[in-house]
């Protein structure tokens, strides 16, 4: 699965939205989310919540694995999607789109975010 | 993202020092686009796309592996049957000839050195299979325990690849491409025959809780009988099968996994398979006197009990989290997987004997700092019907 042109992405495999109505959605990459296996449990911060870019907001469960889930930037949580918590596999069937996990009014954000280019160079070693 | 707090099958991972081998069928799992992983020193097929699809493909229909990992010990001779009756707690001298044996190799303080299937393929020969990762140890022991007998003791691990079809089509599937009689081959027997014209051992023996086989073939042999079991297995709804649903599947099953459930700290008799030593064999075997003393310890005043524990929610336990009860920890996890076939996350532990019942109330699993409440309940998770 290509990595969307409109998205930037962290080193630590999330993606991050323009900003719509003020906030940004974020999500975890189709490479990240294939790395995983198959999700079985997200946890995710809570609406008002300050997420810091860098620092983990959240964890992701696969069969065999548990990550943590990492701010991609800093800002407050406005929203977060429910239907992955409550269908976690969404993660793996449509990381850009369905399975997005939450949306932030960013505040800050750090330099190094990717491109879509850049963050496929990223992943291709 | 980024930092995996447990790596993949974490607990079966050994140091290496060597690139890690790979199978007679490594071309094809790359072919497939199976994802790799490191296990046991050998580069072995984690899943090829969805590991819970792989699972449920085992439960409702078939699921071919390739477990050629798997290390296999030959002993000839005419003292064979013998040698094992001293080297292993079974009694294996009493197998028939085309039957096969689930049973373990010991410490002489009765510590478990790994669990086997022992096959019996003629007077005087046996098939030894070791895990992988206990194979040189096995192998070892062996060796150190034959003098004495007139018998030899063969490393085949390279002499051998070995494949697996499971599930509840794997015999309509293996019938179209071998000419043995499978309706004759009851469960745990083995005969040799030809699957998809080579010679092959073919064993009704797995690890997942279905009707399966298990085909050990000549490496050079491997990929024709991949690709022929592939190919018969196509309408049946078979697909390739990686490590990570084998885990999944035993796990339901309530099988044991060495490095797991099962160590050289452990006694069968604490892993609740005490079943497996045979006291009554009338000869002396490695580990008697401490297993007889394990056994009466089992009887009357057990430490901790293998159970199986069901999350009333929906995170994961894994291998070494801590079992709690009151604010005290009372066991460790030794597995813990998402269960596909229950929906929800599934464990073995092993608990002080006080909670171990059960419908115990009150137990708890510390799931990186929270106390996450669950079932205590009888093993196995799963059981076909039959």
């Amino acid at each position: 699965m290509s990595n969307p042109e409109q998205l930037r992405y962290s080193k630590e495999h999330e993606w991050l939205s323009p900003a719509e109505d003020g906030a940004s959605t974020v999500g975890i990459t189709a490479h990240a989310a294939n790395a995983l296996g198959d999700v079985v449990y997200v946890q995710l911060p809570e609406v008002g919540d300050t997420v810091t870019a860098g620092e983990t907001c959240g964890e992701l469960e696969s069969t065999k694995s548990v990550s943590d889930l990492y701010a991609p930037v800093t800002g407050e949580v406005t929203a977060v999607n429910q239907d992955v918590v409550d269908d976690p596999a969404l993660v793996n069937s449509a990381p850009f789109e369905g399975g997005w996990l939450f949306k932030v009014r960013v505040t800050d954000e750090p330099g190094d975010l990717l491109s879509a280019d850049e963050y496929t160079a990223f992943t291709a070693g | 993202m980024g930092r995996d707090i447990r790596p993949p099958l974490s607990g079966s991972l050994m140091i290496m020092t060597d690139a890690p081998r790979r199978t007679a069928l490594d071309a094809t799992h790359r072919a497939l686009g199976a994802t790799m992983t490191d296990f046991a020193g050998w580069d072995m097929p984690l899943r090829y796309a969805s590991e819970r699809d792989e699972h449920n493909a085992v439960r409702t229909r078939a699921g071919l592996f390739d477990l050629s990992h798997m290390g296999e010990i030959t002993i000839t001779g005419p003292q064979a049957g013998e040698l094992l009756d001293y080297a292993l707690v079974g009694r294996l001298s009493a197998v028939g000839v085309g039957r096969a044996r689930y049973t373990m190799i010991c410490q002489e303080d009765g510590g478990i050195l790994d669990d086997l299937i022992v096959y019996r393929l003629a007077d005087h020969e046996y098939m030894v299979v070791a895990n992988a990762s206990n194979a040189q140890v096995v192998l070892d022991a062996l060796t150190a325990r034959a003098p004495g007998f007139d018998a030899e003791v063969r490393d085949d691990r390279d002499a051998y690849a070995l494949i697996a079809v499971q599930g509840p089509e794997s015999s309509g599937i293996l019938k179209s491409v071998t000419d043995a009689d499978l309706d004759g081959l009851k469960y745990y027997a083995g005969l040799p025959g030809t699957v998809a014209g080579v010679s092959a051992l073919i064993a009704r023996t797995g690890y997942t809780g279905e009707d399966g086989f298990e085909l050990f073939v000549r490496p050079a042999d491997a990929v024709t009988v991949w690709e022929a079991l592939t190919e018969a297995g196509k309408g049946a709804g078979l697909i390739p099968c990686g490590l990570s649903c084998r885990d999944t599947l035993r796990l339901e099953a309530g099988m044991p996994l060495y490095g797991h459930e099962l160590s050289t700290a452990l006694t069968p008799f604490d892993a609740g398979l005490g079943r497996v030593v045979k006291f009554d064999k009338p000869v002396d075997f490695v580990g008697r006197k401490a297993l007889e003393q394990a056994a009466e310890r089992a009887e009357t005043a057990p430490p901790r009990k293998l159970v199986g524990l069901v999350a009333q929610g929906r995170r994961v336990p894994r291998a070494g989290y801590e079992v709690v009860a009151d604010g005290s920890v009372i066991g460790e996890i030794t597995s813990g997987a998402p269960s596909p076939t229950l929906g929800k996350p599934v464990a073995m532990a092993y608990v002080d004997a006080a909670h171990a019942e059960p419908g115990t109330a009150g137990v708890g699993v510390d799931i990186r700092g929270s106390h996450e409440p669950y079932d205590v309940v009888a093993l196995p998770f799963y059981k076909r019907e039959r």
